[in-house]
């Protein structure tokens, strides 16, 4: 025994390495992890306390159903309006002071419409030098019904120079 | 920054995530992995001529090994997320299960190992010195000043357990690095139940290279350099080099002959993006020439200055080419869009969290560390070894 009396001190400071890490471990865990899964629990209270930014598109269509009537009736009446015009959700609750700016075209129809080899082929897509070169797309086409003769001639205003 | 993509790409892969210091991981706990194995052929299998690198290879394995998590720190840029991995352990997440394999292999086996082989020169120099150094090394033996032959004995019977214990433990360490990207399903360069194994035996041959070279470099520096104990090691190599490049090529033919739908995909990254490193230097320069240098030493009466000579190029051919295996299997398998569509191109930094720099200096952080070790603990006495 007094032959192994290194090894019992080994094991002794091996013992109180993992009382020490229990000891840690009771005070960084937060109590309420793992009450519902593998995470801790009041971090959902911490999401639901975050500002919504997005206004839904039933907020919007309250305000401006005159778009809302042209872009139901065109391709794009399954689109919501933020996922162009982005989170408006401040813009909803004070329309007066909150004013979005206008999206740009030239990168904003690209996103969906640039020819991809990766994209269905019923999928309206173009290459768009080759289709408009530097012209704007919304000089031809309405953003919120594009279909040419489908939707009045672009409005001044909504023609980004 | 511009990435040059030919063909097509999904937008979330253009770039690449796993960067060079995801490389450098396996590379690194490869050659710990390695080097314990060599360490291991001594005290379990009883290979008495590579007895002089005893020591200096679980010195080297430590080395590497303390150094082993840092690219994957630096790489996630959340150190602390690493001590929240053990506090809450998920066990379905292999990469959160590494901490506890690391753990294991660190503490249970590598340190255990070490202290049991060194506690008698621990105590030793615990009497010789005086100062800091004589508290040091007090602290290092657990306060224990007892060296009677019984309680050596003790000793070299429970370090030949624990060395049983870290055979397996070393395998899995670095099998488990090989089946992080073997179980990768969803990419095609990854995806084989292969990949643990061949990383498992690319691991042993770069430790064992790695080893191999640090005692020839520090042996020659101390004019006692035992050239049977280097014969044994790179006949070693050779065999595990074998080994390695078999399994390797059965892969490979496993692919070939399989030839699934992501065949001409990646066949056309090999002949294209990676060709220099995966054919110039890990095949050709990193493993072919390797194995036929140490053949030569085998088949031909060289001398011994040419036979030193041949094994440290093979040697440093060997741990380039490991590396290389590492660098094509990591960002060779993020090169290509699961499209099978298009390639992107790796842009590495310079002195950037993940650059080339950062990489460098990772590499070199084992080396200071050894250094550091072999003043604390000396692994030999003059009287081990031949001069030359």
């Amino acid at each position: 025994m007094k032959d192994s009396e290194h090894l019992i001190r080994l094991a002794a400071v091996f013992a109180g390495g993992l009382l020490f890490f229990v000891v840690i471990r009771s005070f960084f865990v937060p109590s309420s992890f793992g009450l519902y899964g593998h995470y801790r629990a009041d971090a959902i209270k911490d999401v639901a306390a975050l500002q919504v930014v997005h206004a839904g598109h039933e907020a919007c269509e309250g305000c401006h159903s005159d778009v809302a009537d042209l872009k139901n009736k065109g391709k794009h009446a399954h689109v919501n309006c933020e996922a162009c015009h982005g989170p408006q959700g401040q813009h909803a609750n004070d329309p007066m002071s909150v004013k979005p700016p206008l999206p740009d075209p030239a990168k904003l129809c690209v996103t969906c419409h640039e020819a991809n080899a990766a994209k269905p082929r019923s999928f309206p897509q173009i290459v768009a030098k080759d289709h408009a070169g530097d012209v704007a797309c919304n000089t031809c086409h309405v953003p919120h019904n594009p279909r040419i003769g489908d939707a009045p001639a672009p409005a001044h205003s909504e023609v980004k120079k | 920054m511009q990435i040059p993509v030919d063909g097509f790409m999904y937008p979330n892969e253009i770039e690449l995530q796993w960067s060079v210091l995801i490389v450098l991981y396996p590379f690194l706990t490869g050659l710990v992995a390695g080097a314990f194995i060599l360490a291991s052929l001594e005290r379990v299998f009883r290979v008495e001529e590579v007895k002089p690198t005893y020591r200096l290879a679980l010195l080297t394995a430590l080395a590497f090994l303390l150094v082993a998590p840092l690219p994957l720190q630096l790489h996630l840029g959340h150190p602390e997320r690493s001590f929240e991995m053990y506090l809450t352990p998920h066990r379905s997440s292999a990469m959160a299960m590494f901490g506890f394999v690391y753990l294991w292999y660190l503490m249970a086996v590598l340190l255990l190992e070490i202290w049991l082989d060194y506690r008698k020169d621990i105590v030793v120099m615990a009497r010789a010195n005086s100062g800091w150094k004589k508290r040091l090394y007090r602290v290092l033996a657990l306060g224990s000043d007892n060296i009677s032959e019984a309680a050596l004995a003790v000793d070299n019977h429970a370090g030949w357990i624990v060395t049983v214990v870290g055979i397996p433990s070393a395998f899995l360490l670095h099998g488990y690095v090989g089946f992080i990207f073997g179980s990768v399903k969803a990419n095609p360069w990854w995806s084989t139940p292969l990949m643990p194994v061949v990383f498992l035996f690319s691991a042993i041959v770069s430790g064992i290279a790695a080893v191999m070279l640090l005692y020839m470099f520090t042996g020659s520096r101390r004019h006692r350099l035992d050239t049977r104990c280097v014969d044994t090691i790179a006949r070693y190599l050779f065999y595990a080099f074998i080994i390695d490049f078999s399994l390797e090529m059965l892969d490979l033919i496993h692919r070939i002959y399989e030839a699934d739908e992501s065949f001409r995909s990646l066949d056309f990254m090999v002949h294209s993006r990676l060709y220099t490193s995966h054919v110039v230097i890990q095949i050709l320069c990193g493993t072919v020439l390797p194995i036929g240098l140490l053949a030569l030493t085998q088949v031909l009466h060289l001398s011994e200055k040419v036979r030193l000579r041949t094994y440290a190029v093979a040697g440093v051919l060997t741990l380039i080419g490991i590396f290389a295996m590492r660098w094509n299997v990591v960002i060779g398998g993020q090169l290509f869009s699961k499209s099978f569509l298009g390639y992107t191109t790796y842009k590495m930094g310079f002195a950037t969290r993940e650059g080339l720099l950062t990489a460098i200096v990772l590499v070199l952080m084992p080396l200071g560390i050894l250094w550091g070790l072999i003043k604390l603990l000396p692994p030999w006495s003059d009287d081990e070894s031949l001069p030359v």
